[in-house]
C-alpha cells in the first residue's frame, strides 16, 4: 500500500509540467480569461504587453478555452476557488453570473457610471445593475447587410445600389432566389437559418419598425405579443413561408450558403467580416440595415470585460488597473485594427475615417441606432424564439398562436429570474 | 499469521485472496466515483448555484422536475432512444459479425471497414452527417430517395423524424465495437461444439439457435447491459446535430444528459442538474438491473 | 458431400459457394457504406475554406495546406503527444487492473460479491458531467490541474473494463483453477499466468476500446486543463470551433489526423482476438 502511494507521488511529480512561476519576486500576477480565437488572443497578447511594459509590477496571464465550453469551465473553476481576476464574458450571461456571484461591481470611483454613460455606447449601459457597471466591452458588434454582388448583377439588380428598405429587399431577394424544377432551393434570395442574427434582428429593429417594441424598457415584461408584434414577426417567417425567397435552414449555416455563393443576402453582425473577407472569389458588399416606415434600428451585441468577486487585495488594484487599460482608447483602436471589432466608446468609433470605410462604414453607422437586449438567460430566450418559429415551419401553428405561446413562456422565464 | 491463515477452510481463504486483491480497487472507486455521486445527490435536495453557500431545500428540485412537461418528454426521449436503437443495433451488428466470421478472404480489412466509425470524431461526423439529411439538392440521403422514387424527407427539420435521424449516427459509430465484441466471443465457442453438431446432421439455423446463441449468451448479455446505458446517456450526436445543441426542434430530439449539461453548465442550477442526474441514474440501475437478473446464466 | 458441387471457382486461387458469394459481397458493401462518411471528412479536409461547402465528394483543387496549417500554426504535435501518453497509461492501467477484478469477481465466491460487482456497475450509470464539479475540486486541492495526472487519474479503473472482464472470464474452466490451486501456485500467479492468457481476446477488446475511450474523451480534459499546452486532441480540436465561425476544414482535417493512432492500435490488436481462445483443445 505505502508503495503504491509512494509511486503515485512520484508519479504526480514526474508528470506535472513546469509551473510557470511569474516574474519578479513582488509581481502580482493576475489571470485574464477569454475563449480561444486566434485575432483575440493575439490583440491581448498586444495589449497585455503594452499593460506589463506600463505596470511592471504586474503580470497578466492570458488563459483561452475553446468557445462552446467556456461557461462549463468557469462552471468547474469557481466552487474549486480557482477561476480568473478578469474575465470575458458575453454580455447575455452578465445576469447569469450576477445571480452566482461571480461578478464584482466596479468601482464606482475608478469607473464613474455617469462618465460610461457619456462616453460608451448607449448599448453599454446594459452593464448597468442599480446603478453600478458590473463589465465594460473593448469592443462591440453590430448588424448590417451583406449582398452578393455578382448574384445581383445576374438577377438585373444594381450591385451599387443595394436595397435600403425591408420591402426592397424582398423583392431584391425574389429577383435571386432559384429553385430548381421539383421546387428544391438552389440560391436563396435571403437567409433564414436557426442560430444566426435573425432573432435578434427581429426582437430589436423588425419590432421597433413595425410599431412595436419586444419587451418593456426594463425588459421585465414581453410585450411583443401584439398585432405589431406578429407583423413583424409575419416579416420574417413570410420570408419562407410565403414568398419562399429561401428555406428556412438552408445549408444549415446562413454564414455556409453565403460563403458558397448561394445567398444573395445576409443580415449578420460585424463578426461575419473575416469569413466572408477570406473567400476568394466572392464578390460581396455591405449596406446598412434596411429601414421600414423611415424607422432606422440596429443591434449590438458584445463580450464584455468583469472582475471576479473573488478577486481582492492587490489582485483586485490590479486586476482595476488593467481594466482600466483594456477600455481604454488606444487599446480599442489596436482591438479594432487586430479584430476587426468595432469600439466600444463612441469618440473611437465615430471618426470620419471610419464611418467611410466601405466594410465598417454601416456597421459604425449602426451604433448610433443600435440596442442591445438585457437578457435573464441568453440561451433559454433564444430556445424561445427557436421553438417559436418551429412552430410556426414545421409545427402548423399559426404566427398570432405561436407568438402568444412564446411570450408566455418568455414572460414566465423572466418572472422566475427576479423573483429569486 | 501465517497459522491464522492455515486455519481458514478453502472457502475462507478465497474470499481473503478476494478482498485483498480488491482493497485496492475498491479504495480508488470509492474515492473517485463513489463519493462524488454521494456528494452529487445530496446537492440534489440544495439549491446550490456554485458561489452562494448551499441551502436545503428538500425536495423542490424533485418536484419542479416531475411537474415540468419537458423534463417528460425528455424523458420519453430517452426511452425511445433506447427502445428503438436496442434491437436495431445488436441484430445489425451480429448479423454483420456472424457473417464475417464465416469469410476468410479479406476479412481483417471488413471488419475495418465496420470499425472505423467507431474511431472518428462525433463533431466531424456529425457535421457530415448533417450535410447527408439535407434536402435536395444537397442531401445524399434525399438524392437515394428520390432516385427509387420515394419523397423527400426532412430528417432533422421534422419533430417527428428527427430522433430517428439523430440516433442513426450514434448506431452507425458504435456498430463496430459490437462487432468486435461479436467476434471475440463467437471466435471463444469451441470447435468441438460445431463438429458434434455437423455430426450429428444439425442444420445451420439450428446451430445457430441451440449453439452458438446461447454459448454467446454472456457476450450478449454485456452488450446488452452497456448498449442500454450508452442509448441512454446519448449526447454527443445531439449535441453536434441540432440547432444550438439544443435537442430540437421542439425538443423533440432533446434526451436526459443533455438538460443535466444545460442545468449544469449554462444555468448553473447545480441543484436541478444533480436531481436529474439522480434520476437517470435511477434508471439506469433499474435498467440494468433488471436485464442482469432476467439473462442470468444458469 | 453436396457442399463441394456448388463451389464456384474464383480468381486468386479460391473457391466458395454462391451463398457466400453473396454474403461477402453484401458484407462488402455494407462496409463500404459505414466508411463513406468518413471518406466525406477526409476529402473536406483536403478543401479550402472557399471549397467546403461545395459538397463534392472528389475536391476540385485537393491541397494539403489544412494539414500543413494544422502542424505549424497550433500545438497540434503537442496535443497528439499529450493523447497519446495519457491514453498509453490509463490503458495499461485497466488492462491491469480491471482484468484482476473481473476475475475475482468471477472466480471467487464470497459473501458481498454481488454487491461489489453492482457498484463498481453502478459507476457506469452516472454521466460525467456531473463528477466533472467534484472531480475539479479534488484535483485543485491536490494540485493536479493541468496535469498529466490530472487528465488519467478519474479513468485508470473502469466498469466498463471490469465488466467485460468478469463475461469473458466466465468462461475459463474452473477445474484449470483448481489443478493450478493444488500444484501449489499462488493465486497471484493463477491469475497471471492461468487465467489471464486464456482471454487474450477480451484483452484485446479491452485494450483497442480502453484507449479509443480516452483518446476521444473531451469533457474532463477540457475541465483539468487550462494550458493550450496540455490539451489533448479532442479538446484542441474544439478550439477551432468559434462563436460565429468553426473552421470546417481544419476541424475535419485534426479529426482525420486523430483518427491515425487509433487505427494503428486497433491493426495492431485485432489480430489478438483473431487469434482467438483455443479451447478445444483443453476441454478435450
Amino acid at each position: 500500500m505505502k508503495k503504491l502511494l509512494s509511486s503515485l507521488m512520484l508519479a504526480t511529480a514526474i508528470a506535472s509540467p513546469l509551473s510557470v512561476m511569474g516574474g519578479a519576486a513582488h509581481a502580482v500576477e493576475i489571470e485574464y480569461w477569454q475563449y480561444f480565437f486566434a485575432e483575440r488572443v493575439e490583440a491581448m497578447d498586444m495589449l497585455i504587453a503594452r499593460f506589463e511594459e506600463a505596470n511592471p509590477d504586474i503580470t497578466v496571464k492570458q488563459t483561452t478555452f475553446p468557445y462552446a465550453q467556456y461557461q462549463a469551465k468557469v462552471a468547474a473553476a469557481v466552487p474549486a476557488g480557482q477561476g480568473p481576476d478578469v474575465v470575458q464574458l458575453y454580455y447575455g450571461w452578465l445576469r447569469d453570473y450576477m445571480q452566482a456571484g461571480l461578478l464584482s461591481p466596479l468601482p464606482a470611483d475608478r469607473f464613474d457610471p455617469a462618465m460610461i454613460d457619456a462616453e460608451f455606447f448607449p448599448i453599454v449601459q446594459a452593464m448597468k445593475v442599480d446603478g453600478a457597471y458590473y463589465g465594460l466591452p473593448t469592443a462591440v458588434r453590430t448588424m448590417a447587410m451583406f449582398y452578393n454582388k455578382a448574384l445581383f448583377t445576374a438577377a438585373g439588380l444594381d450591385p451599387e445600389n443595394p436595397p435600403k428598405t425591408y420591402d426592397e429587399v424582398v423583392a431584391a431577394a425574389q429577383a435571386i432566389v432559384e429553385r430548381d424544377a421539383g421546387g428544391n432551393l438552389l440560391v436563396a434570395g435571403i437567409t433564414a437559418t436557426p442560430v444566426s442574427q435573425d432573432a435578434h434582428w427581429w426582437r430589436e429593429v423588425l419590432m421597433r419598425q413595425f410599431g412595436g417594441q419586444s419587451y418593456s424598457d426594463d425588459y421585465r415584461t414581453v410585450t411583443y405579443n401584439t398585432p405589431e408584434g406578429v407583423s413583424a414577426l409575419r416579416a420574417y417567417t413570410s420570408l419562407f413561408m410565403d414568398a419562399k425567397v429561401t428555406d428556412y435552414g438552408f445549408m444549415d449555416e446562413s454564414q455556409a450558403s453565403f460563403v458558397a455563393g448561394k445567398a444573395g443576402i445576409l443580415m449578420d453582425g460585424s463578426f461575419r467580416i473575416g469569413a466572408v473577407a477570406s473567400v476568394e472569389g466572392l464578390d460581396w458588399g455591405v449596406a446598412p440595415l434596411p429601414t421600414h416606415n423611415d424607422i432606422t434600428y440596429n443591434y449590438s451585441s458584445y463580450w464584455l470585460n468583469g472582475i471576479s468577486s473573488k478577486t481582492t487585495g492587490e489582485e483586485l488594484e490590479a486586476s482595476i488597473k488593467f481594466m482600466e487599460f483594456i477600455t481604454s482608447e488606444e487599446s480599442m483602436q489596436l482591438w479594432l485594427e487586430v479584430v476587426g471589432e468595432l469600439p466600444a466608446r463612441s469618440s473611437v468609433a465615430l471618426t470620419d475615417e471610419n464611418r467611410a470605410d466601405p466594410v465598417y462604414g454601416p456597421f459604425i453607422a449602426g451604433l448610433e441606432t443600435a440596442r442591445a437586449t438585457d437578457f435573464v438567460n441568453e440561451a433559454a430566450q433564444r430556445q424561445i424564439w427557436l421553438d417559436m418559429i418551429d412552430m410556426v415551419n414545421v409545427g402548423g401553428v399559426s404566427v398570432e398562436d405561436a407568438i402568444a405561446e412564446a411570450a408566455a413562456t418568455e414572460q414566465r422565464l423572466i418572472d422566475a429570474y427576479y423573483a429569486k | 499469521m501465517k497459522q491464522l491463515y492455515d486455519r481458514l477452510t478453502f472457502q475462507q481463504k478465497k474470499a481473503y485472496w478476494a478482498w485483498i486483491f480488491l482493497a485496492v480497487p475498491i479504495a480508488f472507486f470509492c474515492i473517485v466515483r463513489f463519493y462524488p455521486t454521494l456528494n452529487a445527490a445530496a446537492i440534489s435536495f440544495t439549491n446550490w448555484n456554485l458561489l452562494a453557500p448551499m441551502e436545503f431545500v428538500g425536495l423542490q428540485n424533485y418536484q419542479r422536475l416531475f411537474t415540468d412537461p419537458v423534463f417528460w418528454k425528455v424523458f420519453g426521449n430517452t426511452f425511445l432512444y433506447l427502445i428503438i436503437g436496442l434491437p436495431i443495433t445488436l441484430l445489425l451488428s451480429f448479423a454483420v459479425a456472424y457473417y464475417l466470421d464465416q469469410i476468410r478472404f479479406m476479412h481483417g480489412f471488413i471488419r475495418g471497414l465496420y470499425f472505423i466509425p467507431y474511431l472518428t470524431t462525433a463533431v466531424a461526423m456529425a457535421w457530415v452527417w448533417r450535410w447527408g439529411y439535407q434536402p435536395l439538392p444537397i442531401g445524399v440521403l434525399n438524392q437515394i430517395l428520390t432516385t427509387f422514387g420515394l419523397p423527400q424527407q426532412p430528417f432533422l427539420r421534422a419533430p417527428g423524424q428527427a430522433l430517428v435521424s439523430v440516433l442513426a449516427p450514434a448506431i452507425w459509430a458504435g456498430l463496430g465495437f459490437q462487432v468486435i465484441i461479436f467476434l471475440a466471443g463467437l471466435r471463444g465457442i469451441p470447435e468441438t461444439y460445431y463438429e458434434a453438431a455437423r455430426i450429428d446432421g444439425v442444420g445451420k439455423w439450428a446451430t445457430l439457435w441451440e449453439i452458438t446463441l446461447p454459448l454467446l449468451r454472456p457476450t450478449i448479455l454485456f452488450l446488452v447491459v452497456l448498449t442500454s446505458i450508452s442509448l441512454l446517456r446519448i449526447f454527443d450526436q445531439v449535441y453536434n446535430m441540432t440547432v444550438d445543441g439544443q435537442g430540437g426542434p421542439l425538443n423533440s430530439t432533446r434526451p436526459l444528459v443533455l438538460s443535466i449539461y444545460n442545468s449544469a453548465f449554462k444555468d448553473f442550477d447545480m441543484g436541478y442538474a444533480t436531481a436529474q442526474t439522480m434520476v437517470l441514474f435511477v434508471v439506469l440501475l433499474i435498467i440494468t438491473v433488471v436485464q442482469l437478473r432476467l439473462m442470468r446464466a444458469k | 458431400m453436396s457442399r463441394v458441387s456448388n463451389t464456384l471457382r474464383l480468381p486468386f486461387g479460391l473457391s466458395a459457394s454462391p451463398g457466400k458469394i453473396v454474403i461477402w459481397t453484401l458484407l462488402f458493401l455494407g462496409g463500404i457504406v459505414m466508411i463513406s462518411p468518413f471518406i466525406f471528412m477526409i476529402s473536406s479536409s483536403l478543401k479550402t475554406a472557399d471549397q467546403i461547402y461545395d459538397l463534392r465528394l472528389i475536391p476540385e483543387r485537393p491541397t494539403l495546406v489544412n494539414y500543413i496549417d494544422l502542424f505549424s500554426n497550433s500545438p497540434f504535435t503537442r496535443w497528439f503527444l499529450n493523447s497519446f501518453i495519457t491514453s498509453g497509461i490509463v490503458t495499461i492501467s485497466v488492462l491491469f487492473f480491471d482484468s484482476l477484478i473481473g476475475y475475482v469477481l468471477c472466480k471467487y465466491n464470497f459473501r458481498g460479491r454481488s454487491f461489489v460487482f453492482i457498484a463498481i456497475l453502478s459507476t457506469l450509470m452516472i454521466p460525467t458531467e456531473m463528477l466533472v464539479i467534484p472531480w475539479y475540486v479534488m484535483s485543485a486541492n491536490f494540485g493536479w490541474i493541468d496535469t498529466y495526472w490530472g487528465i488519467m487519474f478519474p479513468g485508470l479503473m473502469t466498469g466498463f473494463g471490469v465488466f467485460l472482464m468478469k463475461q469473458f472470464f466466465e468462461s475459463v474452466p474452473d477445474e484449470l483453477l483448481d489443478a493450478a490451486r493444488i500444484d501449489g501456485l499462488s493465486e497471484f500467479r493463477i491469475w497471471w499466468e492461468i487465467a489471464l492468457p486464456l482471454v487474450t481476446p477480451a484483452l484485446s477488446a479491452l485494450a483497442i476500446f480502453t484507449f479509443l475511450g480516452n483518446w476521444t474523451a473531451f469533457l474532463w480534459p477540457l475541465i483539468v486543463t487550462n494550458s493550450r499546452e496540455l490539451y489533448t486532441v479532442p479538446v484542441g480540436l474544439a478550439s477551432f470551433a468559434g462563436e460565429n465561425l468553426t473552421r470546417w476544414e481544419v476541424v475535419m482535417t485534426g479529426a482525420a489526423v486523430a483518427t491515425i493512432p487509433t487505427l494503428i492500435v486497433f491493426m495492431v490488436f485485432q489480430k489478438y482476438i483473431v487469434r482467438g481462445v483455443v479451447m478445444s483443445g483443453l476441454k478435450g
